[in-house]
């Protein structure tokens, strides 16, 4: 078998064309793969968007609504309940919303499109579960000065009127606010941005 | 029709003639349908008959509307005006509202699901098909493809009635293999027999798709990745022959 | 060669004596590829072990793939090949790889299969090989039977019911052994869940087991080569056959291009003839399995129907069944059939020329007679041809001792 220089440097070549042609070719053939595990056209369908009808929605009053999989809250606040807002901030750990993940058109102070109307995700940031709503201003065995908020059973975290996080509690990070818009005064649907919104 | 011309009477005559049918006993020869699932104008115009004339009875439940957006160039929009009906959402699937017990009670048996029709008929017997219902002797609808078939002509509107035409030789019902049956036209429908045959025709293009929507888009991948694998093979042929350049 | 250069090179010299102290990957990649010497006049028939290799991976890849959407119950397995098909993404691409490639797996190992009839690679000292590639066989023809019935279509349900009847055939414990495999006293969803769990798991850990049996036995004996001399009886000074070249880089290069040849047929089957004419995909698995209409006409997919047509030759239910089974477990016997001294076609008579052309061609004609209808003209053909198949064995038998045969050169020619 000869093995002279000029074999060896042909050789080289057509390896490595071979070589960076089939791994091009190996690219584009595992993306259908890969693909194929994203959620499918049934799973889009079913987690497509939920129109929510909030006319009847009173003052104080929690909405549960299923998107996702998830149980995402519609709170109607009172004046008051906003202006209480600004009372508790010295409580809380990320107060400006810096590190929580809300969409640009929620990172306001009452993190809502309407101030009136709280649409958050009730899954508490620690480990998941459902916090209860305590929107009532009072002591509470928690926080001896309760301003109204959530309250979640299961490692007592506590978040406020805007899903803000308090100090001091294991969950992390501020209650999610979900994708949403309004489609007029009475309905908003979970699930689209508003027009024009990043 | 006092006033008929000499045109329109020769032109009727020749729709006549061409509206009679000939088909073996048994459909064993069916002549090409022509469906052409790359027309997009007629995989739309399909959509609509098939919406308006057949999703009453037969679901397409393996097919979603939403895909009608995608694959038959038409606006989202254009798709829930037109093609969806009631409260159904895009993302949806093509169900209707008949239950399975009001179907047996109505047809006798439930409508079969036509997502695959397409498939497992194939265009050329599904366009035979929808031309061959007639009007027995009983006065109920029967269908040359199907004999004694529940399915009503559901497109005799557009189509029109057509009889089995009397002929001398054989008796009327006559199915026996290898006996020819020819159907004729004894009641005019909306469309003339050139118009139903191309409604025919752009509803069985759309059952053809609906029995396999990534087809458009396999065939077009395709071109690309063969391209790229005989680029390929070609290189490794080279290298292969190089290598064994050494071998005697 | 000489010592490595530079630094990069010295690190992956020490990488792989710290693994080779731990495991012998050197030691087996020189005992197996780099220093493993195969005949160098390996023609096209040499292909087809490599590509049926390739198959065995991309049913493997593409099924793990299908299972994550498929639903094996007999109320939503058919509406999950929908989903996979129009739902899932790129799920119809994975879909058509996978019922496509079952297909081109039976055309290699077909081939695979004749290349040892035409140049004796079933020969002593390759029996075993023989057997292990024949247990293969019959594993990749259950394999391909659990899988048919998964989509639950028409011809799933009926090709399992018709297929599962053949054992009450078997006189005292035929009915009893039906209601057993069936695990119900009709084909049903305890069926399907079965044979998915067979065709997922057991079948293919098998499978695998027996692929690497079949190339550890190659490799003990090394390969046979179209001439049907044995290499290792001309060996040079180095203690390397003459005929031979290293498996690597000769032979893993050639298969390379061989493979791409075979994905760039299989992407036209895939991509624009993906039912391949009903062969590969039936028109009636298209309806969703219906225990109480028959469809017209119930065959098996294209590669079992020679033995279909065996089935059907024979008047008798009982003996269709034992002539179908002894046509498929005769070839076992075939490395003792050939007692001629001489191993390759080329050197034997022409009688063995002639035997081995009506063979195929018996083969190719009752697999076409078992796809078709079976008319009184077609049943009588295939009574022939069942004849001329199993004469192939017996002739061969008696035919190929003493026969005259060309002289068979002592090095291989090309």
């Amino acid at each position: 078998m000869s093995s002279d220089g000029v074999n060896k440097e042909r050789r080289r070549f057509l390896i490595a064309t071979t070589s960076v042609v089939g791994a091009v070719g190996a690219g584009f053939a595992s993306v259908p793969f890969i693909k194929s595990w994203t959620p499918s056209a049934k799973a889009r369908s079913v987690g497509g968007p939920v129109e929510v009808n909030i006319g009847k929605l009173d003052y104080g009053q929690l909405l549960k609504v299923q998107w996702r999989g998830q149980t995402i809250g519609i709170l109607r606040r009172t004046p008051q309940m906003l202006e209480d807002l600004n009372e508790v901030v010295e409580k809380l750990r990320d107060p400006d919303s810096e590190d929580s993940e809300q969409p640009l058109y929620a990172n306001n102070a009452n993190r809502a499109i309407r101030p009136e109307f709280l649409v958050v995700n009730m899954h508490c940031t620690h480990l998941g579960c459902v916090p209860q709503i305590i929107p009532q201003v009072g002591p509470q065995p928690y926080d001896e000065t309760w301003m109204g908020g959530f309250y979640c059973p299961c490692h007592k975290s506590k978040f406020d009127m805007a899903g803000r996080v308090y100090k001091a509690v294991p969950a992390p990070t501020n209650l999610r606010i979900p994708p949403y818009s309004f489609l007029d005064d009475q309905t908003l649907i979970l699930g689209v941005n508003p027009e024009g919104a990043i | 029709m006092k006033h008929m011309s000499r045109h329109s009477i020769l032109t009727g005559l020749v729709s006549l003639l061409a509206s009679v049918s000939i088909y073996a006993a048994g459909g064993a020869h069916l002549e090409p349908s022509g469906v052409n699932i790359k027309d997009m104008a007629a995989l739309q115009r399909g959509a609509g008959v098939f919406v308006n004339y057949c999703l009453s009875c037969h679901s397409a439940s393996y097919m979603r509307y939403n895909r009608l957006s995608e694959d038959l160039g038409l606006s989202e929009e254009v798709v829930m005006e037109n093609l969806v009906f009631a409260e159904t959402k895009l993302g949806n699937t093509m169900e209707i509202a008949m239950t399975d017990e009001d179907s047996e009670r109505w047809f006798g048996k439930t409508p079969p699901d036509l997502s695959l029709v397409g498939r497992s008929r194939g265009p050329d017997w599904l366009y035979a098909y929808m031309r061959s219902f007639y009007q027995d002797e009983k006065g109920g609808w029967n269908n040359l493809f199907l004999p004694n078939t529940a399915m009503p002509h559901a497109l005799w509107e557009l189509q029109g009635i057509q009889t089995i035409k009397a002929d001398g030789d054989h008796a009327a019902d006559s199915h026996a293999a290898g006996t020819v049956i020819q159907l004729e036209l004894t009641s005019a429908g909306k469309l003339s027999p050139e118009q139903y045959d191309s409604t025919v025709r752009d509803l069985v293009t759309f059952l053809d798709y609906l029995g396999e929507p990534a087809k458009l888009k396999r065939k077009k991948i395709g071109v690309w990745v063969i391209l790229f694998l005989a680029v390929f093979t070609f290189l490794t042929y080279l290298l292969k022959a190089e290598y064994w350049r050494d071998v005697h | 060669m000489g010592k490595p250069a530079s630094s990069l090179a010295r690190q992956a010299v020490g990488f792989m004596t710290w693994i080779d102290k731990r495991l012998p990957v050197t030691a087996f990649w020189n005992e197996h590829l780099a220093k493993y010497y195969a005949p160098k006049n390996f023609n096209f028939w040499y292909y087809m072990g490599s590509l049926a290799l390739f198959a065995l991976v991309v049913q493997f890849v593409t099924g793990i793939l299908l299972t994550m959407h498929y639903k094996p119950s007999a109320a939503e397995a058919f509406a999950s090949v929908e989903y996979i098909m129009r739902d899932v993404d790129w799920g119809w691409l994975i879909r058509y790889m996978h019922s496509s490639g079952a297909s081109f797996f039976f055309i290699f190992i077909y081939l695979h299969m004749f290349r040892s009839i035409l140049y004796g690679s079933h020969r002593k000292p390759r029996e075993l090989l023989w057997v292990f590639g024949m247990v293969i066989y019959l594993l990749l023809m259950a394999e391909a039977f659990f899988g048919y019935i998964l989509p639950w279509g028409q011809m799933s349900y009926w090709g399992a019911q018709v297929i599962i009847n053949l054992f009450g055939a078997i006189p005292k414990i035929g009915e009893p052994l039906t209601e057993w495999i069936r695990g119900d006293y009709f084909i049903s969803d305890a069926t399907l869940n079965r044979f998915f769990a067979l065709h997922v798991i057991a079948v293919p850990i098998a499978l695998l087991g027996l692929v690497v049996l079949h190339l550890a036995a190659l490799h003990e004996t090394g390969s046979n080569n179209p001439d049907g001399i044995e290499i290792k009886e001309t060996i040079g000074e180095d203690g390397i056959p003459l005929d031979g070249i290293p498996f690597h880089p000769y032979y893993t290069v050639k298969d390379i291009f061989g493979v791409s040849v075979f994905m760039t047929i299989f992407a036209f089957v895939i991509f624009f003839w993906p039912e391949a004419g009903g062969l590969f995909l039936e028109p009636d698995n298209f309806v969703p399995a219906n225990p109480l209409v028959t469809p017209e006409h119930i065959k098996p997919v294209w590669y079992f129907t020679p033995y279909y047509a065996i089935l059907k030759a024979v008047p008798d239910k009982l003996m269709g069944v034992i002539l179908m089974g002894l046509s498929v477990m005769v070839l076992f016997f075939l490395p003792w059939l050939d007692r001629s001294p001489v191993k390759s076609i080329r050197y034997k008579g022409a009688w063995y020329k002639i035997l081995v052309f009506t063979f195929a061609i018996a083969f190719v004609r009752l697999g076409m007679l078992g796809m078709a209808e079976g008319t009184p003209a077609q049943t009588i053909e295939m009574r022939i041809w069942t004849f001329v198949y199993f004469s192939f064995f017996i002739l061969l038998f008696f035919l190929s001792k003493g026969s005259k045969n060309k002289p068979v050169p002592k090095r291989v020619t090309h």
